[in-house]
């Protein structure tokens, strides 16, 4: 690594991490200086407001300086579809946050949006990341920021359990990928990700980097919930406050997906180059993709409450999203990040619905969206869109993304023959995921109310729903309009 | 202009949808008009084009990075369809008119959904681009679920859910085929006139055009595919039923021609090989066509339930479609399209009788009940419909179907002398089935009995209201000039027959 560290450069790559730091400090600082007295509803309005603000200052400052800079000879990089996803990340914490501000479930408002904002830090240095040691910290800012969130509803042992559940299945694939880092930092004298496209070239059948990529794999695939390394999901989906569900359900996957297409380009040669056969990482990636699509769609259609089934709907669209990273090309990548940021705006906007209806009803299951559609019909609608894009039926955004991902992914086939059997396989799995989206909107629609008076929603989570469900429905009428920051096709 | 049938839709789908609940009857009212200003289009369209070729509509890029365009066109086949959709749609919302007479129907939902399908489907007639025509296709899906979960009857949600599956599931396949199609085209363009033009390869061909065929033929109740069908239009609401058999199925045998065959069709050239007498995709279909026109009709023969004879009945005469189709002749597809329309409006007409006119007022669509209420004197209105319906649904010479089942049958025989002659057996049990429910439903001898034993009166109905009689003028008048005069039709048809791929033409050889 350079000696020489050039720290004007660092400053101006982290700066809008660093907007996030001291937000967040001043978050704690308020909160706890001037709002000791004021009610439990004011205090969580108020961090959640300047948490908000923070947010949007960094993504000023991400979208008014659109530089590519590279720091520690590319241990931290901004290139523009590190920007694309970091300015998603940052909309998609600012929108949890909005979602937030009538929460009741913590009696610690400044702490709670102090973490969030650490988590976003954790996830924006984690899409930049370059350099293994980098990535593993910055993954550890990220994961121990969501194990306390997921706790964070301190009277409810869901809660507790869900945070349990997380933290000792994470812990676990955090060493197992530490252990695999260090094997390939011995077999290749750096720790950096370009440097070790060339070193690996040619080793791949080595043993000592079959275990280094498939304990990475099962540390990665933590992260993206990836069968088999999926278990924590629908625990801590179904435990986790509804905010902290959203957060780790959108930016936190944005980020890990981010970090696995740049992974996968540091570890595997372009498919164009001449290469012998399937490169390990490939495989697994494709069969980690292959069991999660079958899985998480299968098993989410016996679910009866709509955390779970939205949990295992999360893990299938995994699933497809490593197809998009298996294809290894610079579309591909693209590709993946688009259907990333995609998904995790209909998630929250999906999450912000459950939460209304959790505090209203006191239950995430199908029932309790009996009646949805004459109960509040603007929510139901929104949940319609949501629901609809994540099974991927035009025009809603979520079909867009399928067809692009899966476009590239045929696209880059060359000579293998895996891409049209995957996609095929996707495709027949989407057909079925029909199924369990449309339980949910049967109840919302179908279902006569189990009690007739009107849901209480505030207009800011209202409006914030509604805003989300249009930008669903506008970005699939128009998907060219993200053209200029994340190319399509 | 054309292009204005689907935003119309769209835009009363949207307003309707905002629409406060208590504004029932204005609903039904403003998605009357929105309805009639399509049909008032698309007729003016079809009047002012005549027999000329394809009319661009519109031709915009969408997404140039994807070479995926806004492009709209209107050939003749498509000019008769969106003409089928006008009038189903109209007829459709007339027949519907007792929704929005109560609170508690969700009036504006309902025609809401009904508009959205109605959208969908001008879409899919009109798109030249696939990627677009997908999209419409795929619109269609949904509110076909709800009005079915919603306001059916028997087993509504079983079937809402059965039909929205078998239609995302064939649109999957579609989809697979269609990604591939592009990618190995190079991903430059989904226009379905340049993608045409791509030699594909016949291996490729081979597993694409069964993939797509299926695909498609799934949506028009192709045997043994076909299972949705019965069951979604007997559970779902009138309007429903007459949009599901009138041009939600046609939307499938139009996949069928225009995406299917018209880019793969190598993929209907011999295997080189032969399995008990079957040597090609063309063959293994027209034979799930045949299957479906008989079967179709033989279960139709022994149902109960009086709507299920016309679902199965829709079965039967969608097999007619699928065979002219494959003839490859151009008598044979002429033939197929004007079977399509004449089945929109027959299909129409039936469901509206049974679901509408016999079921609000009865409330049962039992044979077996209906044979005892001596309906032919107590609802002359219905009866007189109803013979007049069957017989033209069972190719009665001056109404439309006759002239379009007797191309189809042309065509065959040209193609495939044994399937014409089958198919010929079936419209012949056609004739039985509609007889039988006839007979059974409006002149049967069964004196009316109360439970004593004792002989009732004849029961007074509820007199027919005017947005029947003018359903009926709308769909009658239509089935009776096209079966006088089926130029009309015919000389916009053929042109753009002719004007489909010299492969889907030479009658497979």
């Amino acid at each position: 690594m350079n000696t020489l560290v050039n720290y004007g450069n660092l400053f101006a790559i982290t700066l809008p991490e660093t907007i996030l730091e001291v937000v967040s400090l001043i978050v704690l600082v308020v909160d706890l200086a001037w709002l000791r007295k004021s009610s439990q509803a004011s205090r969580m309005a108020s961090a959640c407001l300047l948490g908000v603000a923070g947010s949007a200052g960094a993504i000023f400052w991400l979208t008014t300086h659109p530089a590519a800079l590279s720091f520690a000879s590319g241990a931290l990089v901004t290139t523009p579809l590190v920007a694309a996803a970091q300015i998603g990340i940052l909309i998609l914490t600012a929108l949890v946050l909005l979602l937030s501000v009538k929460a009741e479930f913590s009696r610690n408002p400044g702490e709670f949006v102090a973490i969030v904002l650490l988590a976003t830090t954790g996830m924006m240095l984690v899409t930049g990341a370059r350099d293994l040691l980098v990535i593993f910290v910055a993954l550890e800012l990220l994961s121990l920021s969501l194990y306390v969130l997921t706790a964070f509803a301190k009277t409810s042992p869901q809660s507790a359990e869900a945070a349990l559940k997380y933290y000792l299945f994470g812990g676990m694939s955090a060493a197992f990928m530490l252990f695999g880092f260090s094997y390939l930092y011995g077999l290749t004298g750096t720790t950096n990700l370009s440097e070790m496209t060339f070193l690996l070239s040619g080793q791949e059948t080595l043993p000592l980097v079959i275990v280094a990529f498939v304990l990475i794999a099962a540390g990665l695939g933590f992260k993206v919930a990836a069968v088999p390394f999926h278990l924590w999901t629908p625990d801590t989906y179904q435990g986790a406050p509804a905010p902290v569900t959203a957060l780790i359900a959108s930016g936190s996957k944005v980020a890990s997906f981010a970090l696995l297409v740049a992974v996968t380009v540091g570890f595997v040669a372009p498919p164009s180059s001449e290469s012998t056969g399937h490169s390990l990482w490939i495989v697994l990636l494709l069969t980690m993709a292959a069991g999660s699509i079958v899985l998480g769609n299968l098993a989410a259609l016996v679910q009866t409450s709509v955390r779970r089934l939205l949990a295992y709907s999360a893990i299938a669209h995994a699933g497809y999203m490593l197809l998009g990273i298996a294809a290894n090309t610079p579309q591909s990548g693209a590709a993946v990040v688009y259907y990333a940021l995609t998904y995790a705006l209909t998630t929250v906007g999906a999450f912000g619905v459950i939460a209304v209806v959790e505090h209203a009803t006191g239950s995430d299951r199908l029932d309790a969206f009996a009646g949805l559609s004459r109960r509040s019909p603007l929510l139901a609608g929104t949940m319609l869109i949501f629901l609809l894009s994540l099974a991927g039926i035009p025009p809603l955004v979520g079909f867009w993304a399928k067809f692009n991902l899966f476009a590239a992914v045929l696209r880059s086939s060359g000579s293998a023959s895996w891409p049209l059997a995957m996609v095929i396989l996707a495709l027949a799995a989407s057909a079925v995921s029909l199924y369990y989206y449309l339980q949910v909107l049967k109840r919302a629609y179908v279902v006569k109310p189990t009690q007739p008076e009107p849901m209480p929603v505030s207009f800011l989570e209202l409006a914030t729903l509604a805003a989300i469900a249009l930008a669903v429905f506008l970005l699939g009428i128009f998907p060219g309009m993200l053209s200029g920051w994340i190319p399509l096709g | 202009m054309l292009a204005f049938t689907i935003y119309l839709s769209f835009a009363g789908a949207l307003l309707l949808a905002f629409m406060p609940r208590a504004w029932a009857r204005t609903a039904r009212g403003f998605a009357l008009i929105v309805a009639l200003a399509g049909l008032a289009v698309a007729l003016t369209a079809f009047v002012q084009a005549g027999g000329q070729g394809s009319m661009a509509i519109s031709d915009q890029a969408w997404v140039p990075s994807m070479g995926i365009h806004y492009t709209l066109a209107a050939d003749g086949i498509s000019r008769v369809l969106v003409l089928l959709t006008g009038l189903a749609a109209v007829a459709g919302i007339l027949f519907s008119w007792n929704i929005g007479d109560g609170e508690a129907d969700r009036a504006n939902e309902f025609f809401a959904f009904f508009l959205a399908l109605i959208g969908g489907v001008y879409g899919v007639f009109l798109s030249v681009d696939l990627f677009l025509l997908f999209v419409f296709y795929e619109i269609a899906i949904v509110p076909k679920y709800f009005l079915i979960a919603i306001w059916g009857s028997t087993r509504r949600e079983y079937a809402a859910m059965k039909l929205a599956l078998y239609s995302f599931a064939g649109s999957a396949m579609v989809l697979i085929g269609l990604l591939a199609a592009y990618a190995q085209a190079g991903s430059h363009t989904m226009n379905l006139h340049m993608l045409a033009q791509y030699p594909f390869p016949i291996r490729f061909q081979m597993w694409v055009f069964p993939l797509v065929f299926t695909g498609f033929a799934i949506l028009a109740g192709m045997w043994p595919f076909h299972t949705w069908a019965p069951t979604g239009h007997v559970a779902a609401p009138t309007a429903a039923s007459m949009l599901l058999a009138g041009v939600v199925m046609k939307l499938g045998a139009y996949g069928c021609l225009r995406v299917a065959m018209t880019l793969f069709p190598h993929g209907l050239d011999p295997w080189g090989f032969s399995f008990l007498g079957i040597g090609s995709w063309r063959t293994v279909f027209a034979l799930f066509a045949v299957i479906g026109i008989v079967y179709g009709a033989a279960v139709a023969l022994v149902q109960n339930d009086f709507k299920f004879v016309i679902g199965y009945s829709s079965v039967s005469h969608m097999g007619l479609v699928l065979l002219g189709l494959l003839t490859l002749t151009q008598i044979g597809i002429d033939g197929a399209v004007l079977q399509m329309f004449s089945h929109g409006i027959l299909a129409g007409l039936l469901f509206a009788t049974v679901g509408r006119i016999v079921y609000v007022r009865t409330h049962t669509r039992d044979l077996a009940l209906l044979s005892k209420l001596q309906l032919g004197k107590a609802m002359p209105f219905a009866a007189t419909l109803f013979v007049i319906a069957g017989m033209a649904s069972m190719g009665l010479p001056g109404f439309s179907g006759f002239i379009a089942e007797v191309q189809v049958l042309i065509g065959a025989w040209h193609a495939f002398p044994w399937f014409a002659i089958v198919a010929g057996v079936g419209i012949v049990v056609g004739v039985a089935y509609t007889w039988r429910a006839m007979q059974r439903a409006f002149f049967s001898d069964t004196p009316a009995l109360d439970a004593q034993g004792m002989a009732v009166s004849v029961p007074e109905y509820d007199p027919v209201t005017w947005p029947e009689i003018a359903g009926t003028i709308l769909l009658v008048g239509t089935s009776l000039l096209i079966g006088l005069y089926p130029r009309l039709l015919l000389d916009v048809i053929a042109p753009a027959v002719q004007s489909l791929p010299h492969a889907l033409l030479t009658g497979g050889r």
